[in-house]
Parts: C-alpha cells; structure tokens; sequence
C-alpha cells in the first residue's frame, strides 16, 4: 500500500463538492498531513461534473497522480469519470438507494461502498448533509480520527450557528457508524496524523497575500477566471492595513486605476487571466514609458480567445514577454510553486519600484486553484524587504532639479533608474506620458533625446541583470546526462516524476526556472547535457523557443495542451519516451 | 500650501502647439484660475489627460500630471484620488475621448462619484487627426469620413451623466473665461465627481459649432429660474435638443464622494520596510 492517499468527491457543480472537499482537505491538514489538492471544474455555476481531489501523505506532497483510492460519487458519472484511476483497492463510497446510482458498476475490483448517505443526512437533520455523511464514512475507511474533521465544519458552517455545526458533527458520525456497522471492511488505509502544524492555501491566495505583505495597498481588477480568487481574498483584507480594492468596469479601467494609483506613490497591482491580459496590453507601453512601477498580474487558462476558461494552460508566455506595440522593457516573473507565488509576489513589487517598469507576475490555473500545506515559517513575514528604490522628498529633491528648479523625473541616470518623487512633493511636479519625452516628462522628437531616453528605459534591464539574480532552482544529480527544463506549476509534478524516473534507473537534472525576462543563461548547463528537454503546458513550446534562442540549440519538447495539468508519473513516462525517441533520432543521424 | 498661489504657476513654459484661436487655451486659463482661486498649488494639484487637442494640457499646465492613453484618463485620474485623496485631482479630456473611446469609463467614473473634477473640451469634431466627425458632431455634419453626415444624432453627455447618477453636472464656453472659470470652481469645490462639458470650439476644423453659434445661442442658466438641485428641471434643460445652456445644471447637496464611502482615510504611498504589523495572522487564517 502507498504512503499517500489519493481522495475524490465528484458530482455536480452546486452539489457542494469544493466546500466538502475543503473541509477534508483542512481536517487533514490540522491533522498535521500534507495535503496537496486539485479541481476538475467546468465553466458553469450549476450542473456538470465537478471533483475535487485530495492528495495526502505523511511527507509532503507536489503533485497529482494517476491514481483513485478513495471516490466519494455523488453522482454515476463521477465513477464513469474516474474508471481509469480506480484500482482493485479503491473503495468507492454512493448512495445506492439514489434512483440515479442505481445500476452503478465500480470497475476494476474496487469495492463499492454503499452508504444511504440521504437517509442518514435527514436523519441528522437535512439531507443536505449527505456529502458530510460521506466524510464520515470516508474518515472509517481510512482510519481517520473523526474528530479531526470537527474544527473544519466549525469554521465551514460557524457563522451559521452552533446548531448546524452540531448537526454536521453528527452526519459525519453517522456516516462512520454506519459503514463501521454494516461492512466488515478489510483495508490496509491507515491514514496517520502528526503534530505538525500545516497551513493550506492555493496559488491566488498566496499571491494576494503576498501583495499586502509587500505593502500594496491598491488593487484594481474586473473579475476573470482563474484570478479572481487573488481579488476575493483582498477584498476585505487590504483594507485592514490602509488599502482598497476596486471592481473596475473592464480590464482597461483596471489596469489604469492601478496605473493611476502607482503613479500617485501606492503600490499597486492588478491580476487577470489571458483575455483580460489582451484587453489591457495598450496599456503596457505607457506603464513603461511613463516608468511607473506595476505589478500586472496574469494567471493563466487554455486560450485563445475564451478557450477552456476553467482548464490549465501556459499559453500566455509569449504575450506577457512580447505583449504590446513597440518596444517596451518589463520583467516577467513566474513563480513555480504555491510559495513562490507568495515570494515572487512581494519581489515582483520590489522590481518593479526599483526599476519604474511594469513586472508581469505569471502564475497559472493549476497554481491557482491548487490548495497545498505549508509550514506557517514558510512564509515568515519577518523575512519580507520592502525595497522602494530612488524616491526623492523633500530633503533631497534639489539634487535632481535642473537650473530652472525643474524635477527631472525621467534623468538619463547611468543605471537607467531616475528619481521618483510621489505627487505632494514640495517643487517635485513634473508631467510623466506615453509620448516621448525629455528628462522633465515634456513630449519631444528630437532624435538625440529619443534615443537616449529609449536607451535610458531599456538599461533598466542591463542594470537589473547585474544587480538581481534571476536564477533557477535545481533538482536531482548535476553531472546527468539528460537536462529537464520547466517553467510554471510544472515543477511538483517533474520532481515527483524523478522519483518514478529513478526507480527506472534514468538520472535526471532537472532546472525550474522561475524568471522568463530577464532569464538565467543556460547555455552551459544546455551544452553540458546529451538531452535537453524543455516541459510546459502549452502546444507550440513557448518556453522551449526562447531557451533554444538563447543556446543556440535545438531542445526537445515534452507539451501538454489537453487542459489538464502534468500528473508526476505521466511526466515521468513522456520523459522516457522522449529519450527513446530522441536516442532514435540520434541512431539515425549516425547511420 | 502656499496661500500666494496665482494661476500662472500652473503654466508651464513649454508654448502651447494648439492653433491660433483655439477654445482650449481658454479652457486651460479657466481651469489654472480655478485651481489657484481653490487654494491649490501645482505640487497637491495632478492633472490627467486622455489623447488628442485636448489631451496635451498636462504638458502646458505645471502639476503633478499623467498623459496616458486614448479614453482612459478617468480611470487613472480615480487610481490616483484613491491612492492619495488629499491630491487635487483634474481630469481633462476631448469629446472623442471622454464619449466614445472613453465611454464605458465616462458612465462608470459618473456612477463612483470620485472627488474629482472632470473638464470636458467639447469641439465636435477630431481635430488631431484632422477633421473626422466626433460622438458630438451633429447628425449632418459633412467630414471627409462621414461624407454625408453621420447619420446619427450625437450623444448628449449631460444626459448620460444624469442617468448614470452624478452628482454634479456643469456646461460652460471657452470663450466666456470668467464663467468658464467660476463653474470649473464649482466642480472642484464640489463633494464628488464634478463634470463639465465646456464648449471649446474648434477654429480649423469645425465651420458649424463656432464661437459665433454659441455666442449667440447659448444661455446661461443662472438668468433664468433653474434650481441646479432640481432633477427634473435639470433634465428638462438636458433634454432641450435646439438650446445650448452655460451653467451649474444639476448638483446634488447630499452628495458623498465614493472614497468616503469606502473609507479611504489619507494617501497610501507610506508603507513600513517590512512587512505591516499583523501580517503573520494573514497566515494563521489558513489554518
């Protein structure tokens, strides 16, 4: 039997399955296990087949695999849904007396639990407790300690009175009595808890908190899959420290409300998914022409157009890297995992403060409605730098006056960084704009200026590639021959995916690059291995494009662009049949 | 804030490009005395400004000041008042701007109520890109992209502010500087978002909507009984297709601009070194 539990819920949307699965996602978490979560969701409120998974383990968990053990089925089309996953040790738990679970066949040899989940919720007080029902059945199958899911439903169902906690407390029991009762079930589940405490949080949440413990305190968005979750958890939240978020009217109101606001010394964000992304592109170049530091948030979904709005992608590389007509100077920063999203946050502010030039900040759906367990010291708020870069006050704003006592806000500095005074600075009023402008923010088109304010912005870059270090992380054996390069929330899933490449005997170095512009150099690392194979959620190989611009070298390609995120031991498999093939290729050539 | 703040601070010494004759300078002028005569002086005072003609004032005008892209002056100019609400705050746009490319922002920005002023140059016609029909044209109005006309009847600003919920919608000449002036005072002391659509003709392109037309047809609603906190008699006088009026046309007394509402208490540019005090319970709440 493995370490880990693998735990669905399915039904349909508004059949409560992502509020159920939370609250056992949480239970666990409490329960000091790791806990990694992933949701299959369609676009629509009501109806449709909706799960939520849970990955658990002792030892901390990356990723999803391509395995069932438990299945709560709310509905006949959530076993259909999930046949391939199940095994002849899953246990999958229905209400058989339900007209529509009828004729249920659980595939397989798994075993088909049949629990009167209805009956026993109106029993405890409402038949719309049978999906706790379930977790109660579900916690006796696995041997979890109910008790553990008590804390959850008082904070799920708290704010709804001490009565209705109560009541689910006993739907859950009810539903572990009753499987405890009725079947003489012998599985080897053992699902342990610790004393170690979790917290759990996705992709959006983290990101969200990121900004506030990066001082931002203005956020203006219109709401999108699948960012809408950073702006939800703002909402409320900004305001205890002094901040506001705004519905704006369209993304192109967003991103200028926020524009406005850093203009005015905030910092300031707004997050949207691709097509928001496109709305607001015209407004990039004024963001970095005018210099105003912005974090423009993009968390990514199949595209294009409206494509598959709740599905996985990372199609928007060469928009956030290229987006915008001319030629405009940004970083691109993308966090690869759930804290990362957290610490690329707050960095993605400080860069774009001391540099006075929009950072995209790039996350992706899989991250985003992914909840994964941390230590609460992962996020140490203790560690977090607030680095504003040039701003000028009073005291010092002589320095950058010019004869006429004029604030020269766009200063040609040799770092390409001018000062920066907020608005309210006594004798620093100045204009700043998308035209051209000279060193007081005056329109021009005199070619001398032009090309030393376009030079002046682009050195940002330069300076930021001295200064900053816009590296990699790395896993698994430095000196192997074959070199994984990912981007994104695919990093889990590959280091998981090593683990299964090295049962197999394949040694791996595998490099999760969370920086796209500026990007580390990898053309040693490249050079020195036999294979380079670069993974990433998308058709065309964005990633794998400007690796192979940057190198010099052609790269394989591992891309997925079924809406579904990696799972580790798929990963793995794709790795070695991308060897395979490659080695063919190879054995050809020396033919 | 310095009490001996004249207008020509707000002048800049860069020389207006506008042609000869132009509504905007006296636009510019009347904004500038009505921001000195408010006690506001160009370093608390931010200026934003949308593209074309008009689009040029924050380069003329000496503030704290943003041009930004066509249409979306007003959602810059709320970012800043959010951020920063002790900041004066002007926005200033064309009719193109403001009532076609900007539309959408124009309802919107009417609807929160932002304490700031929004100083409309309307000339009814594209002037920068030399002579093509505005949302305000009239329906007939020849130009070299709308040969006959364009064949749909303009769009009335003061009307879609007053569906939209304003508090505050004024109409003013350029040439008429001392008024113009005064009723851009108005919309700056007012609590909200005050809008002025100030009639700006323009001389190269627009033979129709001339300062001679409004000289002679415009009629300023302080002589007549208008009571501006009256919204039906504001809209009556919005509604009148044949009549220009000059003026303060509606004004709600109980006006609470959207900032307030929201409790923003002063500017967000000061934040701690670190993180704020408090934030590791940001954490704690995902236990």
């Amino acid at each position: 039997m493995p370490d880990d539990l693998n735990w669905a819920i399915g039904g349909e949307a508004g059949d409560g399955i992502d509020s159920t699965g939370k609250i056992f996602a949480q239970a666990l978490s409490r329960a000091g296990r790791h806990v990694f979560t992933s949701k299959d969701f369609a676009s629509r409120i009501r109806g449709g087949y909706t799960a939520y998974k849970v990955r658990t383990s002792v030892d901390r968990v990356e990723s999803v695999v391509d395995r069932l053990d438990i299945l709560i089925a709310l509905t006949e089309r959530t076993v259909h849904e999930n046949e391939d996953e199940l095994h002849e040790d899953s246990v999958v738990i229905y209400d058989g007396e339900r007209s529509t679970m009828q004729d249920v066949e659980v595939p397989h040899g798994a075993t088909a639990l049949e629990v009167p989940l209805k009956r026993l919720a109106e029993d405890a007080g409402g038949a719309i407790m049978l999906n706790v029902v379930a977790l109660g059945a579900a916690c006796e199958v696995t041997n979890f300690p109910i008790e553990n899911l008590d804390e959850s439903l008082q904070k799920r169902f708290g704010d709804k009175g001490e009565a209705i906690v109560e009541n689910n407390k006993q739907a859950a029991r009810m539903g572990q009595e009753y499987v405890r009762e009725e079947f003489d079930l012998d599985t080897d589940y053992d699902v342990e808890t610790t004393d170690e405490d979790y917290v759990l949080l996705n992709g959006d949440e983290a990101i969200g908190m990121g900004a506030i413990a990066a001082g931002c305190r203005f956020y203006a968005g219109y709401p999108i899959t699948p960012a809408t979750d950073v702006m939800e958890y703002l909402t409320g939240r900004i305001d205890q420290f002094g901040g506001k978020v705004v519905q704006a009217e369209d993304e192109l109101s967003a991103i200028n409300m926020a524009l406005g606001a850093a203009r005015a010394g905030a910092r300031s964000m707004t997050a949207t998914s691709g097509p928001g992304i496109d709305l607001m592109t015209e407004t990039f170049g004024l963001v970095a022409t005018s210099e105003t530091p912005l974090v423009i948030c993009d968390v990514m979904r199949s595209g294009p157009s409206t494509g598959m709005p709740t599905k996985q992608e990372q199609g928007d590389l060469n928009m956030t890297l290229y987006g915008g007509h001319g030629e405009i100077p940004r970083f691109v920063v993308a966090p690869t995992t759930i804290s990362e999203c957290f610490w690329k946050t707050v960095e993605a502010f400080n860069l774009a403060e001391k540099y006075q030039i929009p950072v995209f900040l790039v996350s992706d759906l899989a991250m985003a409605v992914t909840e994964q367990t941390f230590s609460p010291e992962t996020f140490d708020m203790d560690e977090v730098e607030v680095d504003r870069g040039k701003v000028v006050d009073e005291s010092d704003i002589d320095a950058w006056l010019d004869e006429k006592g004029r604030f020269q806000a766009h200063f040609p500095a040799a770092d390409g960084v001018s000062p920066r005074a907020f608005p309210g600075t006594t004798d620093g009023a100045h204009m700043t704009t998308g035209l051209e402008h000279d060193e007081l923010g005056r329109r021009t088109e005199d070619t001398d200026v032009r090309v030393e304010q376009v030079d002046k912005r682009n050195r940002k870059v330069e300076t930021a590639r001295e200064e900053e270090s816009f590296d990699y992380r790395e896993f698994g054996d430095p000196d192997a021959d074959t070199l994984v390069i990912s981007w994104g929330s695919n990093e889990g899933a590959m280091r998981e995916g090593m683990e299964f490449l090295a049962e197999d005997g394949y040694d791996v170095r595998f490099l999760s690059v969370p920086y796209i512009f500026p990007r580390p150099d990898l053309s040693e690392e490249v050079a020195a291995a036999e294979t380079t194979i670069v993974v990433e959620c998308n058709a065309t190989g964005q990633f794998a494009d400007v690796i192979e611009h940057d190198v010099l070298e052609r790269v394989e390609r591992i891309n997925k662009y079924t809406g579904v995120r990696f799972d580790a031991d798929e990963l793995a498999e794709e790795v070695k049949s991308t060897l395979a093939d490659s080695a063919g290729t190879q054995e050809v050539e020396a033919e | 804030m310095s009490s001996d703040i004249r207008f020509t601070d707000f002048k800049s010494d860069k020389q207006p490009t506008w042609c000869p004759g132009c509504g905007d300078f006296g636009t510019m002028n009347g904004m500038m005395k009505a921001l000195a005569e408010t006690g506001n002086d160009p370093d608390n005072t931010f200026i934003v400004a949308g593209i074309g003609c008009s689009g040029k004032i924050g380069t003329y005008m000496h503030s704290y000041a943003l041009h930004g892209v066509h249409g979306r002056a007003l959602p810059v100019g709320i970012g800043v008042k959010m951020a920063n609400p002790d900041l004066e705050v002007m926005v200033s746009g064309g009719d193109g701007d403001g009532y076609s490319i900007g539309a959408g922002h124009f309802i919107h920005a009417v609807r929160r109520n932002v304490d700031m002023s929004y100083v409309v140059m309307d000339n009814r016609i594209y002037g920068l890109t030399k002579g093509q029909a505005s949302p305000t044209s009239r329906e007939d109005f020849e130009t070299a992209t709308t040969p006959d006309g364009p064949n749909q009847p303009p769009v009335n600003p003061k009307a879609l502010a007053l569906a939209a919920g304003a508090t505050f919608i004024a109409q003013t000449f350029s040439s008429n500087s001392q008024r113009h002036a005064e009723i851009v005072q108005e919309a700056i002391e007012h609590d909200g978002f005050g809008f002025v659509n100030v009639y700006s003709p323009c001389v190269t392109f627009n033979d129709v909507d001339t300062y001679d037309y409004f000289r002679d047809t415009i009629e300023d609603v302080e002589e007549t009984d208008h009571d501006r906190f009256d919204r039906e008699q504001a809209k009556d006088k919005i509604l009148e297709s044949d009549k220009e009026y000059m003026g303060v046309l509606y004004q709600d007394e109980d006006s609470v601009p959207f900032e307030e509402r929201e409790g923003v208490e002063g500017s967000m540019a000061e934040i701690p070194d670190g993180a704020p005090e408090g934030a590791m319970d940001l954490v704690r709440e995902f236990y």
